[in-house]
C-alpha cells in the first residue's frame, strides 16, 4: 500500500503535474497541455545545458569507471595479502555519504590550498593549477572524476566475482597455442568476463545519473550552471523557483530519456551476446 | 549473486597456477596503477583526518602538513553545539526502524510472492520491480505534495515511511529470487507434517535466508544512512536533521573553514567506518549484492 502510493502513484502524477502551470504552493492552477515541453525543447538555455551535462557526464563515468575497475580487478584478482588490503582500501570510499565525498573533493578541488592545486605546484607543475570546480567547461568532468572515485572499488568487486568463473583450462590451452598476454587479455578475459560488464555498464549508467546528492553538496550545480545536471535543476525548478508543473515536465522527459539509455543498452547488450556467444 | 558463467562444464580448479597465468600482465604498469590509485584514495582520507585535528589558521598556513598539536578542539565545538548529536540519534533512529521493518515486509511479501508462483506471483513481482526502474527525481515532486497534505514533512515518520517505500522494490527484488532457488519439496514436505504457512516461512524460509537478510539488510543501512534527497526535501527543522542533511546545512554555516567539516564528516561516518572494518566480507557481499540485482 504504501508503495503504491509513495512511488506508483508519484509516476502517474509527475504526467499529470507536467501538463500545468502550479506553482507547488496555491490551490489554483490552470492546465497548459504541452506548453511546458515546447518551452522545454526550444527555449530553455539552462535545460539544454543540463541534458547536454547530464550525458557528459555519464558518458565519462560509465567508460572511465568501466575500464579503471576491470583494470583494478584484473591487477588484484590474485589473493594476496596486499591485494586484499588493496582490495579493502579500493573499496572504501563507497561506504561514505554522497555529502562526505563532495566535502573531501571541495577540499582537493579548492583552489587556494586545495590538495590538486598544492601537488602541482609541488612537483613543478605550478603552471597547470587551475581553479577545477569553477572552470565552467571542464568542472562537470572533474565530478565525473570524483564520481568514478566513489564507486570504482564496488565495481571493482563485481568484476572480480565475475573473472573467478573463468576456468584456467581456457587460458592453458591459449598459451599452447602460444597466444601472448595481450591477445589472451582480448580473446579470453574480455568476453568471458561480459556478463560482468553487463552488470556494471547498467548500475554505473543509473548510478551516474543518480549523482544529484554528490553535485547539490558540492557546486549546486553552479558556476552559472556549469555542473547542472537533469536531477539538480529539477530540482531548483521545483523547490526553489516554485515551478512545480514546469519541473514535473522536465522530470517526465528525464525518465524518457532514462528509459531510452537502458533500450539502447539491452539493444547493445543482445547484439554483441548475439554475436560473440552463439 | 554472480554471473553464471560462461563457459562449459569443466571443474573449476582454485589453484594458484590459474591465477597466476590470468594475471600474467607485465609488474610495472600494473604495480604503477595500484601504487598511483592507493594514494589517489589513501591521501585524501587521510588530510581529512589530520585537516580535523587543525586549527583554521594551521590548516591555511600548511594544508598538507602533520597538525603541529593535534587537538579534538573542532570535534568538541561541533559536539557542544548539540545539532550534531541530535542528528545522529535521528539517523540511528531512521536507518534503524527503516531497514527492520523493510526487512519484515519485504520478507513476507516476497516469500508469498514465490510461493504463490504462477501468472498473480509474476505480476507482483513485476509491480513491485516496476519501481527499480523509477528515478527518484522523477517521483519526487508528488511525494512531496503527498507528504504536505498528510503533514509528514518535518517528521521522522515520515522518512521512515518514504525509506520504506523505496527501498521495498530492491528487496522484494532480491529476497524473491532467493526463495524461488529454495527446493519446493522443503515445503511440501513440512506440509505434510501440517505446517501452516506462517511456519513455512518463519521456520523454514527464514532460517535458510539468513545470509541473503544479512546482505540487504547491510545494503539498506548503507543506503538509509547516506540518504540525502528525502532529508532535503522533507526536512527543514534543523531538530529533525539527519546527519548528511546537517552535515550540508554546517557547509553554509561554516563555509570553508574545513576542519569543522571534516570533523563533522567523520563523526557522520563513524558507524560505517565501524561496520565496514568488522564486517568487512559481509559489507562487501551486501553493497555488491545491491549493485547486481538492484
Amino acid at each position: 500500500m504504501v508503495y503504491v502510493w509513495f512511488v506508483l502513484w508519484p509516476t502517474v502524477q509527475a504526467f499529470q503535474f507536467s501538463i500545468t502551470d502550479w506553482d507547488g504552493l496555491s490551490a489554483d492552477f490552470s492546465w497548459v497541455g504541452l506548453e511546458n515541453y515546447r518551452t522545454l525543447i526550444t527555449g530553455d538555455s539552462v535545460f539544454a545545458r543540463a541534458v547536454g551535462n547530464s550525458l557528459a557526464f555519464m558518458l565519462v563515468v560509465v567508460i572511465g569507471q568501466t575500464i579503471l575497475s576491470l583494470a583494478l580487478a584484473v591487477a588484484l584478482l590474485r589473493s594476496t595479502r596486499i591485494s586484499i588490503a588493496l582490495r579493502a582500501l579500493f573499496f572504501f570510499p563507497t561506504v561514505l555519504s554522497s555529502v562526505a565525498v563532495a566535502f573531501i573533493w571541495s577540499f582537493v578541488y579548492d583552489p587556494t590550498f586545495g590538495l590538486a592545486n598544492r601537488l602541482l605546484l609541488a612537483v613543478g607543475l605550478g603552471s597547470w593549477q587551475q581553479p577545477w570546480l569553477g572552470d565552467q567547461q571542464m568542472a562537470i568532468y572533474y565530478l565525473a572524476l570524483v564520481q568514478i572515485w566513489f564507486h570504482a572499488g564496488q565495481m571493482m568487486v563485481v568484476y572480480i566475482a565475475g573473472l573467478q568463473q573463468i576456468p584456467q583450462e581456457l587460458y592453458d590451452a591459449a598459451a599452447l597455442d602460444g597466444a601472448g598476454r595481450w591477445q589472451k587479455f582480448r580473446h579470453l578475459t574480455f568476453p568471458l568476463v561480459q556478463p560482468a560488464t553487463v552488470i556494471v555498464v547498467a548500475y554505473t549508467t543509473i548510478q551516474s545519473f543518480k549523482a544529484f546528492d554528490l553535485i547539490i553538496a558540492s557546486t549546486g550545480g553552479g558556476p552559472n550552471h556549469a555542473t547542472e545536471i537533469l536531477a539538480t535543476l529539477i530540482y531548483d525548478s521545483a523547490f526553489r523557483n516554485f515551478e512545480m508543473g514546469y519541473a514535473a515536465a522536465q522530470s517526465v522527459i528525464f525518465m524518457v530519456i532514462i528509459a531510452a539509455i537502458t533500450l539502447l543498452q539491452r539493444r547493445a547488450v543482445s547484439l554483441a551476446s548475439g554475436g560473440s556467444n552463439r | 549473486m554472480s554471473p553464471a558463467p560462461t563457459a562449459p562444464d569443466t571443474p573449476r580448479p582454485r589453484r594458484e597456477r590459474r591465477r597466476r597465468v590470468l594475471l600474467d600482465w607485465s609488474g610495472l604498469p600494473r604495480g604503477l596503477l595500484l601504487a598511483v590509485y592507493a594514494l589517489l584514495v589513501a591521501v585524501p582520507l587521510v588530510v581529512v583526518v589530520l585537516t580535523a585535528l587543525k586549527t583554521s589558521q594551521q590548516m591555511y598556513a600548511d594544508p598538507f602538513g602533520l597538525p603541529p598539536n593535534p587537538s579534538l578542539a573542532n570535534f568538541t565545538e561541533l559536539l557542544r553545539g548539540g545539532r550534531i548529536g541530535i542528528s545522529f540519534v535521528n539517523s540511528v533512529l531512521v536507518t534503524s526502524v527503516s531497514v527492520v521493518t523493510t526487512l519484515v515486509v519485504a520478507s513476507w511479501a516476497a516469500f508469498s510472492i514465490a510461493r504463490i508462483g504462477g501468472r498473480l506471483g509474476l505480476v507482483l513481482f513485476a509491480g513491485f520491480s516496476l519501481g527499480l526502474a523509477v528515478p527518484a527525481q522523477v517521483a519526487m515532486i508528488p511525494q512531496y505534495v503527498i507528504f504536505d497534505q498528510l503533514g509528514l514533512t518535518n517528521s521522522l515518520l515520515g522518512l521512515i515511511l518514504i525509506n520504506i517505500a523505496v527501498t521495498c522494490s530492491v528487496a522484494i527484488f532480491i529476497l524473491t529470487g532467493f526463495f524461488r532457488t529454495l527446493p519446493g519439496e522443503l515445503f511440501e514436505a513440512a506440509e505434510i507434517d501440517g505446517a501452516s504457512t506462517w511456519q513455512l516461512y518463519w521456520r523454514i524460509a527464514l532460517p535458510l535466508s539468513t545470509p541473503s537478510l544479512a546482505a540487504v539488510a547491510i545494503f539498506l543501512f548503507v543506503m538509509h544512512w547516506n540518504d540525502l534527497l528525502y532529508p532535503l526535501l522533507f526536512i527543514s527543522d534543523p531538530d529533525k536533521a539527519t546527519l548528511p542533511k546537517a552535515l550540508l546545512d554546517f557547509k553554509g554555516e561554516y563555509t570553508t573553514n574545513y576542519p569543522v567539516l571534516f570533523a563533522g564528516v567523520i563523526i557522520a561516518s563513524i558507524p560505517m567506518i565501524v561496520a565496514y572494518v568488522l564486517l568487512q566480507r559481509w559489507f562487501v557481499a551486501g553493497i555488491t549484492a545491491g549493485a547486481v540485482r538492484g
